[in-house]
């Protein structure tokens, strides 16, 4: 399992968009990613719960992955993440 | 006449008749089925029609809105194939042995429940989305569709509130105005309407729906969010008036877009605008501004509720340069003082904050929080086109001593190997008497200069503008602030420099040819100001 964190540094947060992206991007990899806030935490490949998490501007989010291409998989999100969020 | 208030999203005026939008109101049934199987083909089969729908309805709005408003219906393609909202509706079918619809409609429910639960408006405002995409599944399932037009006239559409999908499916022809009795300014309704152009209110209230009927002469005015219902005469002269000069604005806009800023004789000069905030990069673009000549960086500390970290400031400034896409932006280090400042600064207080420890001089002894400033804008700088100017200066020396806090800067970033741009312009205010006095010594140390007239004209005429009582002797107009603009001007021009305005004079078209003789080669001017100016330029013939 890969994990990593990331403090978000987009003004509007993950809204709406930036969810819809995210969730896009995750279903790239057969890889299981889940994305966690204050002990609340949804798959990433899930748009609707991700937006429920309610993640803002300024808030760490902990990232997980785990499956075959966990490697590659947690180094694009992370990239995502800071290219994106 | 009657008048309600709500909360204008669009500026514009607009004369007409009421028609209330009729949705077609679905009331649900719960029914028991006994082939499971069947049920959930139909659900699938009402969800492709969805999906091919609202990419329907994507193209539509890319048209009509552009792609960053047209996003919100691929968004609800993805919130359609969102594997708990499926999971959620196939469940109820199966566990329950219930319709489709049924199943739909509560999920619905639930989804949208959580949405408006949470504590953040914008947030809150995606409930609606979730009932957009579900009242849609529903009525392809009971095979009903939306009732989207109404009659042949041009109509005022008046709605309890209006899904996105809505807004957009409504032939924009027969649109004078929206009025919704619901919904927020977060809300993609409203954001659509103003990308539209059309003029629309929300939020005014139950009471205003059932007190209006189809037929209703009505006005609303989008920039107050006011409606009138059968309005009296003065108010229809006044309103009409006010839809015409709006009209001419854009008139202006339609004949000017994209037109150069030269006057008759062939002198060109750019206009950019003034602005205070992210949320004005809307303006400055629909207002076909070349640049921003000055952006405030003030609002990311007034707005804070401690120092913005230079984490926060690098994205906002990368956001500036990125959204105006290759444009030049100039951007003010921070100019706060005792009289504007945020309490945690912990500024003294000072019996004169006009001649006290402001702007370059309160970074010069705060060096931290410049640093941090500077830090954020150079490494934001490698995203457009940068400037950065100082204001305030009086002296050599706190040129020197600002340009040497930016060597360090640089060489910092350098030794953690953190890119910057090599070509952002460095320049300053000429605000006070004195640099303007001394701009021959100032100019070689920087790539420009940009006139602060307000207070320009405050320190020249020792004149308090924000005091009533001593108007009569401000005179915007006065030789002594002309002539320290125009020895300004001459100094730059000699070491290659270029000059700009950016203060409120800069807008004043009786001073646009004055200013074009003394070779100034920039205006900026609040985003409204910029077509009426360039038009002002267009009309000047300095030949003559």
């Amino acid at each position: 399992m890969k994990e990593f964190t990331y403090t978000i540094t987009d003004p509007v947060g993950i809204h709406a968009r930036p969810a819809g992206l995210l969730a896009k991007k995750a279903k790239e990899f057969g890889s299981v990613i889940t994305i966690s806030k204050n002990g609340k935490s949804a798959a990433a490949t899930k748009l609707m719960a991700l937006m429920g998490l309610g993640i803002k501007c300024g808030e760490t989010v902990t990232v997980t992955v785990e499956g075959a291409d966990e490697e590659n998989a947690a180094a694009e999100m992370e990239k995502f993440f800071s290219e994106n969020l | 006449m009657t008048r309600y208030v709500g909360k204008g999203v669009y500026n514009a005026v607009a004369i007409g008749r009421i028609s209330l939008f009729g949705r077609n109101e679905t009331v649900v049934q719960r029914t028991h089925v006994k082939d499971i199987q069947k049920e959930i083909s139909r659900l699938e089969a009402a969800k492709s029609a969805a999906v091919q729908q609202l990419s329907e309805i994507y193209e539509k709005a890319l048209k009509e809105v552009g792609e960053t408003n047209a996003a919100i219906f691929e968004i609800h393609q993805m919130m359609l194939e969102d594997e708990d909202y499926n999971d959620s509706i196939q469940n109820i079918i199966t566990t329950q042995q219930v319709n489709a619809e049924y199943a739909v409609a509560v999920t619905a429910d639930n989804f949208a429940e959580m949405f408006a639960a949470m504590d953040d408006a914008y947030m809150q405002a995606r409930a609606a989305d979730v009932r957009d995409i579900s009242n849609r599944i529903i009525a392809n399932l009971l095979g009903t569709g939306n009732s989207a037009q109404t009659a042949d006239d041009k109509m005022i559409i008046c709605a309890d509130d209006l899904a996105p999908s809505e807004t957009v499916s409504l032939d924009k022809d027969k649109v004078l105005a929206f009025v919704t009795a619901h919904g927020s300014s977060n809300s993609h309704t409203a954001i659509l309407a103003r990308n539209m152009n059309i003029p629309a209110v929300i939020g005014v209230g139950d009471e205003f729906l059932s007190a209006v009927k189809d037929g209703d002469e009505a006005i609303v005015d989008g920039f107050t969010g006011e409606i009138f219902i059968d309005p009296d005469d003065e108010t229809r002269e006044r309103l009409t008036k006010k839809q015409a000069d709006d009209l001419n604005r854009k008139r202006l806009l339609q004949e000017l877009k994209g037109k150069e800023n030269v006057t008759i004789d062939g002198r060109k000069i750019n206009i950019y605008t003034n602005i205070g905030s992210i949320d004005n990069i809307g303006a400055v673009l629909a207002n076909d501004a070349g640049g921003i000549g000055l952006f405030r960086s003030e609002f990311l500390y007034l707005e804070s509720s401690d120092y913005p970290t230079e984490e926060q400031q690098f994205s906002a400034y990368k956001r500036v340069l990125e959204s105006i896409a290759g444009k030049k932006v100039i951007i003010r280090t921070l100019d706060i003082g005792a009289d504007k400042q945020a309490d945690y600064f912990n500024l003294r207080k000072e019996e004169n904050p006009a001649l006290g420890c402001r702007a370059i001089r309160l970074c010069l002894t705060r060096p931290e929080i410049f640093r941090m400033q500077l830090r954020a804008l150079f490494r934001a700088s490698v995203y457009g086109n940068l400037g950065i100017m100082f204001p305030m200066i009086t002296s050599v020396s706190e040129v020197q001593r600002a340009l040497d806090m930016c060597e360090q800067v640089k060489s910092e970033l350098k030794a953690d190997d953190i890119e910057y741009s090599d070509k952002i312009e460095i320049g300053i205010m000429i605000e006070t008497p004195a640099a303007a006095i001394i701009s021959d010594k100032l100019a070689p140390m920087v790539d420009f200069f940009s006139v602060g007239t307000n207070d320009l004209t405050q320190y020249t005429l020792a004149c308090d503008r924000q005091n009533p009582e001593i108007e009569q002797f401000v005179d915007t107009h006065h030789e002594a602030v002309l002539r320290l603009i125009e020895m300004s001007a001459e100094n730059a021009h000699k070491h290659g420099k270029w000059i700009g305005i950016c203060g409120e004079l800069a807008a004043d078209t009786s001073l646009t040819e004055t200013f074009l003789r003394m070779g100034i080669d920039e205006l900026s001017v609040s985003p409204s100001f910029v077509l009426p100016l360039r038009d002002a330029v267009r009309k000047i013939d300095l030949s003559k």
